[in-house]
C-alpha cells in the first residue's frame, strides 16, 4: 500500500488494517491495538519526518511470517512503513505513558510511541537506501496459521 | 469527525462523532478551549457515545480540556466511552484521572 502524508489517509489505512486483521482472526481488542499502533506509526511519520508535508509518500507492507524459535506452529503478521524524510534520531525517542505527575505536568508528547511499543510484540526502527524503515509484528492468535 | 454543541443553562454539551485522529483533533482541542476558556462555561460535557476511535493526538485534546477546567476551576466530564476509546485511555493511564459518567443523565447531575 503507498499513500500520500495527509492525515486524511489515516483512516483508510485503519479501515484496511481492520479487515485484515479480522481476515487473520485477530480479537476485536488485539486488532484495535494493531490498528493503533500502526496509526500512531503513520502519524509519527507525517509529523516528524514529514514535518506536516502532505504529499510525500509512505509506503506500507503487510506479510505473514513464520515465528521462529517456537515448538507450535505459528505465524507473525509483520507490517513495514517506509518514508524518505528526516532520518529517525532512535536515541531522541522517549516512549512513556502519562501518569503520576501532577495534570499540570502532563505532556502528551511519546504517547504515540508509547502505544506503538506497547501493543506491538517487536519494533524495530532502521534506515535503508535512504529511507526511514519501522517494521512492527505482531503475532497471529495460535488457532490462525494461514 | 463531527462536533455538534448544545447549550443547557450553565452546561456545554459537546457531542462527538466518528474518529478522533491527526486530522481531526486540533478541530475537538480549539472547541473545548473555546467553551471553557474564552466563554467561561463552568461544566463542559463530552459525549462521546459516536467517537468509533481516538489516538494520542485525541487523547492529547481531551487532556488540554482537562487542564483548561482546572485552570478555569470549571468542570470537564465525558460519557459514552465504548471499549475502544477506554482501553485507549487504560494504555495512557489517564482514566482515572478524568471525571468519566455512564450516562448523559449522570453527567448533567448538579
Amino acid at each position: 500500500m503507498e499513500l500520500r502524508s495527509n492525515p486524511e489517509m489515516l483512516c483508510v489505512v485503519r479501515s484496511a488494517l481492520a479487515r485484515l486483521a479480522e481476515l487473520l482472526g485477530f480479537s476485536d481488542s488485539d486488532s484495535h491495538l494493531v490498528i493503533l499502533a500502526v496509526d500512531e506509526a503513520l502519524t509519527n511519520i507525517i509529523r516528524h519526518a514529514y514535518k506536516g508535508e502532505r504529499e510525500r509518500c509512505i509506503e506500507v507492507t503487510f506479510r505473514l511470517l513464520p515465528k521462529t524459535g517456537d515448538s507450535v506452529p505459528q505465524q507473525v503478521l509483520e507490517i513495514v512503513l517506509r518514508d524518505d524524510g528526516e532520518p529517525v534520531d532512535v536515541k531522541r525517542l522517549h516512549p512513556r505513558p502519562l501518569k503520576e505527575v501532577p495534570i499540570e505536568e502532563l505532556k502528551p508528547g511519546g504517547l504515540g510511541l508509547y502505544f506503538i511499543r506497547k501493543n506491538m510484540d517487536k519494533v524495530e526502527f532502521g534506515r535503508r537506501d535512504g529511507k526511514n524503515l519501522l517494521r512492527l509484528m505482531k503475532a497471529l492468535p495460535l488457532s490462525n496459521v494461514h | 469527525m463531527q462536533i455538534a454543541i448544545r447549550k443547557l443553562d450553565q452546561i456545554t454539551i459537546v457531542d462527538v462523532s466518528g474518529d478522533i485522529d491527526l486530522s481531526t483533533s486540533p478541530d475537538l482541542r480549539k472547541v473545548l478551549l473555546h467553551e471553557m476558556r474564552e466563554l467561561k462555561i463552568p461544566r463542559v460535557v463530552v459525549n462521546l457515545t459516536s467517537v468509533r476511535y481516538v489516538d494520542s493526538s485525541g487523547v492529547a485534546s481531551l487532556l488540554e480540556g482537562l487542564k483548561a477546567s482546572r485552570d478555569m476551576k470549571s468542570r470537564f466530564i465525558m460519557y459514552g466511552l465504548n471499549v475502544k476509546v477506554t482501553q485507549v485511555l487504560q494504555l495512557s493511564k489517564l482514566l482515572n484521572i478524568f471525571e468519566i459518567c455512564e450516562n448523559e443523565e449522570q453527567a448533567l447531575k448538579p
